[in-house]
């Protein structure tokens, strides 16, 4: 108890230590990248790959949001980045048209992105609040039919381009922006899982049943985590579409999903460290199997084709379950991820 | 518009729905003794077709007519093998793991399914035409307006024995009574002496034959496979068990055949509504009657 009262009366100070060092590191990674990239010792396309890993580092950690920490399970992650990127994509490309330079386009970008994130949020509430009351599994079912009704949907509206998709997005998302929303879109979810919003998802997916006794309203943080994560899969995907410069209805179908699944899953159940090392570690494996296949298939006399890199990872991904069933980090997360008074909450058992 | 509830669309839907009633009693089957929903059901239909695809170039590359029957073996013993395989390297180990973990592997699972199949250069990624005429040639009859073809009378009449046998099975055999009894309670069971394992094993068995089976019948009548085919009647297969109310063999059929006449009648009235309206049931069915229409209704455990 005596402990508990120092927790309370302990002044926090302004700049935490660990947050500000996350801030010097991330401040670091981008001036040398951007160094780099700027006296033209880095190759465009590995520096591309950067940013798709980046940019995955949003999808794969909102996704841990819903289905590592809260125990849900969803599978239509992309439908949402989907609803992002068409959103922002209509905005600077259909509606108002932007340039790729200046500071009102840029501005306007950025809203669009928000904008984005927000209509995924809302379409991600709109689908969890008469499936989340249900038992776990349908989840899973109702978000895989979700990424159909997508690609329905987008495929029957003309104004976006039907299965066409949007080609000609201007390239809004540059290097300093996707990290600047990627360290945000980290920050902010670490907060929520030290909060008490992640403390009631945890307890969830321990065990609903108690929780519920104990006072958790657990339709209703299940429904918030859910429209949390969404919103951050719109914003992964705006970001996207603004990198790759078009977007199509395919992109963002079941087997993306996959893919952003098996980085939540290998990477770590609980575990933001794990999906950001993750994220990252498969998306350079992914491009590094595809040089290392097109090699193998130069040397040898049968064909091998890029279809290998997929059995290679569904083969990963059930190795993972059978082996390490928690994936390779569990839910044990680096230092600099945790907060401060977290370690004080540990020490008094708390 | 003229009726659309005629005669022809009637035909369409039973024989859609036969397809679909193949396949969601092996969710059904599976779902209601571990509860899982395998996700790769869908590719045992499509290792079933490949099978039987197979079989038939094989006997006509050594000039021979295959006989149906055999080729039906053959496709349902593939996607029994499949199925077996799977269970024993897949989600065996995961018994008694989380719930999550095990549905998870079976999205690898399905995953390693379909993109081995597209990287094995014999299969390859691409569409192939099924050779249904070298295994029965075409008739087709008139019924007043509505034209028949042998290949819906062959597809109706196989599913409707299939199901008929398993209903035997499930219902008058010792074995039968055994799934039953583990589906009820697994821990009871074991202690009456059940071998919990031995029956799913069994239950894959049949599941994975039946969707071998539906996946010949399927490439019967809609003459072009590919190592992605399962996906899509896979998951519409899954919302037929779900309406019937998972875990209910009865109510996978009828709600394979409610999906099949709404899609028809759905197609018929505007393709968009044809293609949306099976998640626009599964929806509702979720909202409104979350057991489905046969189920049990289940509390939750605590």
């Amino acid at each position: 108890m005596k402990g508990k009262e120092t927790v309370q009366n302990k002044k926090i100070p302004l700049f935490k230590k660990r947050d500000f060092q996350l801030l010097v590191g991330t401040v670091i990674f981008w001036a040398i990248f951007y160094t780099l990239t700027k006296f033209g010792m880095m190759n465009l396309y590995w520096m591309h790959i950067i940013n798709v890993s980046l940019i995955y580092v949003i999808l794969t950690t909102s996704l841990n949001l819903i289905n590592g920490f809260s125990g849900q399970f969803s599978i239509g992650h992309m439908g949402f980045a989907a609803v992002g990127a068409y959103t922002s994509a209509t905005l600077t490309t259909i509606v108002w048209n932007l340039p790729s330079h200046g500071v009102g386009p840029f501005s306007l970008f950025i809203l669009s992105v928000i904008l984005g994130g927000i209509a995924a949020a809302f379409i991600g509430f709109l689908i969890g609040l008469p499936t989340l009351r249900l038992r776990g599994d349908y989840l899973a079912i109702v978000t895989l039919a979700f990424g159909e009704i997508i690609r329905v949907t987008i495929n029957s509206i003309k104004f976006v381009g039907g299965p066409r998709g949007i080609p000609g997005i201007p390239r809004f998302s540059s290097f300093t922006v996707i990290v600047i929303f990627t360290f945000l879109s980290v920050i902010v979810l670490r907060n929520i899982i030290y909060s008490s919003i992640g403390r009631a998802l945890l307890s969830i997916r321990e065990d609903e049943v108690a929780s519920e006794l104990v006072g958790v309203h657990t339709t209703y943080y299940k429904v918030l985590g859910f429209t949390v994560g969404a919103f951050f899969a719109g914003i992964g995907g705006a970001l996207l579409a603004h990198l790759i410069q078009y977007i199509n209805p395919l992109q963002f179908g079941f087997m993306a999903t996959i893919y952003v699944l098996i980085m939540v899953y290998i990477g770590g159940v609980g575990s933001l460290s794990g999906s950001i090392v993750a994220a990252i570690g498969i998306t350079f494996l992914s491009e590094g199997l595809r040089l290392g296949l097109d090699k193998l298939d130069q040397v040898t006399p049968f064909h091998v084709g890029p279809e290998w890199r997929m059995v290679i990872f569904s083969v990963l991904l059930v190795a993972t379950m059978l082996y390490k069933t928690n994936g390779l980090m569990g839910d044990m997360e680096f230092k600099v991820l945790i907060p401060e008074e977290e370690d004080e909450n540990a020490k008094h058992g708390a | 518009m003229g009726s659309i509830f005629n005669l022809q669309q009637i035909i369409n839907g039973i024989q859609i729905g036969s397809i679909y009633a193949l396949i969601s009693i092996g969710y059904t089957l599976v779902y209601g003794i571990i509860q899982l929903i395998n996700f790769a059901h869908g590719d045992f239909y499509m290792v079933g077709a490949y099978a039987a695809y197979f079989a038939v170039m094989f006997s006509a590359a050594r000039k021979e007519h295959p006989n149906v029957l055999i080729v039906l073996l053959i496709s349902m013993t593939a996607g029994a093998i499949v199925a077996f395989l799977s269970n024993r390297i897949a989600y065996r180990p995961l018994r008694y793991k989380p719930r999550l973990s095990a549905l998870i592997t079976a999205i690898g699972v399905s995953m390693f399914l379909e993109y081995t199949s597209s990287a094995i250069p014999a299969i390859g990624p691409s569409y192939r035409a099924f050779p249904q005429s070298a295994l029965i040639p075409e008739h087709t009859y008139k019924i007043g307006h509505a034209i028949l073809s042998n290949y819906q009378i062959v597809n109706v009449s196989v599913a409707v024995v299939l199901m008929v046998v398993l209903t035997y099975i499930v219902q008058y055999t010792r074995i039968g009574m055994a799934m039953r009894a583990s589906a009820q309670d697994k821990d009871a069971a074991r202690l009456m002496g059940i071998d919990i394992e031995y029956i799913i094993d069994f239950t894959f068995i049949i599941g994975g034959a039946l969707a071998g089976a539906a996946g010949l019948l399927t490439g019967i009548t809609y003459p072009r496979i590919n190592p992605y085919m399962g996906i899509i009647p896979g998951l519409k297969a899954f919302i037929a068990a779900v309406l019937g109310g998972i875990g209910s063999v009865p109510g996978a059929m009828l709600g394979s055949y409610i999906l099949g006449f709404s899609e028809v009648f759905g197609m018929a009235i505007n393709s968009i509504l044809g293609e949306g309206i099976a998640y626009a049931i599964l929806i509702l069915v979720l909202i409104f009657l979350p057991q489905g229409l046969l189920g049990k209704k289940t509390g939750e455990k605590v």
